[in-house]
């Protein structure tokens, strides 16, 4: 079996953002570039199902669409572990486009397990897995939040209201992950950093696909105002100031 | 970097570096930025959560913190492939090293054993006992140790009495003696044992396994910081080593000993980088949440000026620790090329370096208490309670002026060997300097008409060099064989000469950055540079004064001519400050 992990290049989630050009465009400058964390913990489930497969898992690719500022990011996941690496050569426009471009490449490259995150931590538009799977016509399962390979099946868990729910599908599937997917993720280590060196990286390019939708401008948030600290006792003051300040009882 | 001039120790006195020459942190590739991001993610997992339990000092959390550091890898960044290592340039073990150095007392017992437990053997062991022990420390499977201090041998290392006599057989020595204040003490498999074979003036040194017969280790010291760290005492009472464990010739411990320090130092100035790094971040984030008259007390001009050193000093040992750092790479090269014995191509490199070596270590660690002492300041009250990380970084940072030679020792050692690798002719100092000193009237390089900003900063810098010049002169000739114990004399020469080491790297860098960040993108380093060398100017001045006033031979004439030099144009260091730290502020994190 074949495993493929879509990884979206973000922003560093501590990064102050700004916006540029009226407000229509993100500033990217001084902007530390991360692996989506939902990806990154897709990936690394995806290596743990690998390293206990006894090599029933043949290989772990990732694959991103991006131009090629994105490769730091996929050089980190190689180093993470994942076997080679794909990049579709486009900046990535709407969710459509991105699994459009994914869809093309995937109708040459045959995987069997294809793992999203549920969101990209920056433009959170959770919904490039479900237009993947619909595009590639096989079976998805969203918010997987446990995913094993046992006697050649796949056993999945989703979290539901309340509780979890167990499925098992046929592969080819879309498996679109929340957190709990992996606890941590993997650091890489100095091992697989040299290696990632040599490791292939394919670059395709895109195919026409036009974005359905346009981002028309951007807005911060208002400024939080400061966190009050009351002290565990003053239980008086903080029925008071839910009472009077915020006005929320 | 092709065609540069490989300087020799202290020569930067006399000589210009290109900003072209001189590597810059922004020049990290993406490889060395993932081994760094692999190190911070390791702080953050794996010794962030549990900085208290480590402090505790109990053995086993330590080891199981190095031990998960082995299988990432991080052990063996400096040692050679052949033996489990990762074989990393220079610059990239200083990366790592500045990068686990905001770790407390966890960075303390990663750089025992991986910087002085390890590359002794690494360097000066034969291919056996590389195979057998390096192999082991640079997974982690083994745990190393250093020992050479002993309780009457501490600055003055070679007096120790530990002694190792050949045995009847001729196949051990047999090992009695005492060392002192020993890092990984409580824990480590391996010590490297600096001792005396019979009655030999130099050290030799040997490989001693923990559980050979005879060694005896003591309980942990109590200490004032990086508690989790095991300090102990080790007593060897007839241990039987055998003799294949003797690193190195006989008699070569002492050499043996200085160049792992010298390479300790260098480390120790990234390392001390990182933790700088880490109270400026804990001390803007604080600044930043903390409000009294109704305000934030980052908006206050006096926690802005702290906000600001801390930043412009850590910025300025930054640049000093990289430009260093590929230098050394630069040497190992040259090293390789010239068939040195393969081994010690990077030790050679490394203590050729040994002026800038002491100068980042003495710098460095009086930056690191400065910025401490400023984030417990920053936090008010709230710095004095055990439960912040800036009280125990507070503590933690004490230690650095102490272990590694002592800050005194390697102040000496700055001028001192400066004069010496002149005085064996590697490059001219006395020479020039006694030109100088000849015409003191005119000695000062006026500002030229249509000097650009970094020519400015540049005349300055090589004013400075003057003013060292200067007191090299008058004191070799007033005191001759006797300066070595006109101890506050060196000082204030070795003073001269930190301030135009760390000067100039930074200036070098910020030119440097302009190619790469434009003239607006580097505005804000051009108002660290200000500040420091502004600064500079009048440390500078203040240290010749007291050198010359001492001397008492032409002493007018000599503070003059230092007044000249020492002469820079006036900036507006309140507004250069207040940018830097308004920077810091926006960023909420040292971002330069
Ligand atoms: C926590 C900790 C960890 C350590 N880890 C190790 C280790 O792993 N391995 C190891 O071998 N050692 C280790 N040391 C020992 C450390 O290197 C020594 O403490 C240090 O070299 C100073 O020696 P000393 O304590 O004997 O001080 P002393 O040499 O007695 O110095 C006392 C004072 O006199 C000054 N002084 C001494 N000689 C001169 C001189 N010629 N001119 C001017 N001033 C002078 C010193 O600077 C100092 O201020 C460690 C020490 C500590 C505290």
């Amino acid at each position: 079996m074949k495993i493929l992990v879509c990884i979206s290049n973000v922003p560093d989630t501590t990064t102050k953002i700004k916006f540029t050009n009226n407000g229509t465009s993100f500033d990217k400058t001084d902007v530390q570039w991360i692996i989506n964390p939902w990806d990154e913990l897709a990936l690394t489930r995806a290596m743990d199902i690998k390293d206990a497969s006894g090599g029933a898992i043949e290989s772990v690719t990732v694959i991103n669409v991006g131009l090629a500022d994105s490769e730091p990011t996929i050089r980190k996941a190689l180093a993470i572990g994942a076997d080679k690496g794909i990049r579709i050569n486009a900046e990535p426009k709407d969710s459509y486009f991105v699994a459009a471009q994914l869809a093309e490449v995937l109708k040459k490259e045959s995987f069997d397990i294809i793992l999203c995150g549920i969101e990209s931590s920056d433009f959170n538009s959770s919904c490039t897995g479900g237009m993947l799977s619909e595009l590639l016509d096989v079976p998805s399962v969203s918010s997987v939040s446990f995913l094993n390979i046992e006697n050649g099946q796949v056993k999945i868990k989703r979290e539901i209201d309340g509780g979890n729910e167990s499925v098992s599908t046929s592969v080819p599937f879309v498996g679109i992950v929340q957190k709990g997917i992996a606890i941590e993720p993997r650091i890489p280590s100095m091992r697989g950093i040299m290696s990632a060196r040599t490791k292939p990286l394919q670059v395709f390019e895109p195919v026409q696909v036009d974005a359905l939708v346009e981002y028309v401008n951007y807005e911060l948030p208002q400024p939080k105002s400061a966190c009050k600290k009351i002290e565990p006792e003053n239980v008086k003051e903080l029925v008071n100031l839910l009472h009077n300040e915020a006005k929320l009882i | 970097m092709e065609n540069k001039k490989i300087l020799k120790s202290g020569e930067f006195l006399v000589e210009e570096t290109e900003a072209k020459n001189v590597f810059i942190p922004e020049e990290f590739n993406e490889e060395q930025k993932m081994i760094a991001q692999t190190c911070q993610d390791f702080l953050e997992t794996e010794i962030y959560p549990k900085l208290d339990e480590i402090d505790t000092g109990k053995h086993e959390i330590m080891v199981a913190a190095l031990k998960k550091a082995g299988e990432l890898g991080l052990l063996g960044i400096a040692v050679p492939e052949e033996y489990n290592g990762f074989g990393q340039n220079f610059v990239t073990q200083m990366l790592a090293a500045e990068t686990i150095g905001a770790g407390y007392s966890f960075s303390v017992a990663f750089m025992a054993h991986s910087g002085i437990g390890t590359l002794p053997i690494a360097y000066y062991g034969n291919d056996e006992q590389r195979k057998k022990y390096v192999s082991k420390l640079a997974t982690g499977e083994l745990i190393g140790a250093y020992c050479l201090t002993e309780p009457n041998a501490g600055s003055d290392a070679n007096s120790g009495k530990t002694q190792a006599k050949l045995s009847e057989d001729g196949k051990h020595y047999i090992m009695n003696g005492q060392k002192m204040w020993i890092t990984n003490a409580g824990f480590a498999d391996l010590q490297t044992v600096f001792a005396k074979i019979d009655n030999d003036r130099c050290l030799s040194a040997f490989i001693v396994e923990r559980n050979y017969p005879g060694v005896v280790i003591n309980v942990d010291e109590k200490k004032m910081g990086i508690k989790g760290s095991s300090t102990a005492q080790i007593f060897y009472n007839d241990v039987k080593v055998p003799v294949e464990n003797l690193v190195g010739a006989r008699g070569e411990g002492f050499r043996v000993a200085l160049t792992i320090l010298h390479m300790g130092r260098i480390k120790l100035g990234a390392n001390v980088l990182g933790a700088a790094k880490k109270a400026i971040n804990d001390s803007v984030r604080y600044a930043n949440e903390r409000k009294q008259f109704g305000v934030l007390i980052s908006t206050f001009g006096a926690i802005k000026h702290k906000l600001a050193e801390q930043v412009i000093k850590t910025f300025a040992i930054e640049s000093a620790v990289y430009r260093v750092s590929s230098d050394i790479d630069d040497l190992i090269e040259q090293n390789k090329k010239s068939g040195m014995d393969k081994g010690r191509v990077s030790i050679e490199a490394i203590s050729h370096y040994a002026v800038e070596a002491a100068i980042l270590k003495v710098y460095s660690s009086e930056v690191l208490d400065f910025v401490v002492d400023e984030a417990v300041q920053i936090y008010g009250g709230m710095g004095y309670s055990a439960e912040m990380t800036v009280e125990k970084g507070y503590r933690d940072s004490r230690i650095n002026r102490i272990f590694e030679g002592t800050n005194e020792i390697n102040r000496l050692l700055v001028s001192d060997t400066a004069m010496k690798k002149a005085m064996k002719g590697e490059f001219d100092l006395f020479g020039i300097a006694e030109k100088l000193s000849a015409n003191l009237s005119n000695i000062a390089e006026k500002k030229n008409s249509n000097e650009n900003y970094y020519a400015e900063k540049k005349r300055y810098i090589r004013n400075f060099k003057k003013v060292a010049l200067l007191a090299i002169n008058a004191a070799t000739k007033k005191f001759d064989k006797k300066l070595i114990s006109e101890q506050e004399v060196l000082n204030n020469i070795s003073d001269i000469m930190m301030e135009i080491y760390i000067g100039e790297s930074t200036l070098l860098r910020v030119e440097k950055l302009e190619t790469l960040k434009g003239n607006e993108g580097v505005k804000i380093y051009k108002d660290m540079l200000d500040v420091l060398v502004f600064d500079s100017a009048e440390k500078v001045r203040k240290s010749a004064v007291d050198a010359f006033s001492a001397i008492e031979d032409n002493v007018d004439k000599l503070i003059n001519a230092v007044n000249d030099l020492t002469d820079v144009l006036s900036v507006n260091i309140k507004n250069a400050r207040r940018r830097v730290a308004d920077k810091l502020i926006e960023d909420n994190k040292y971002k330069f």
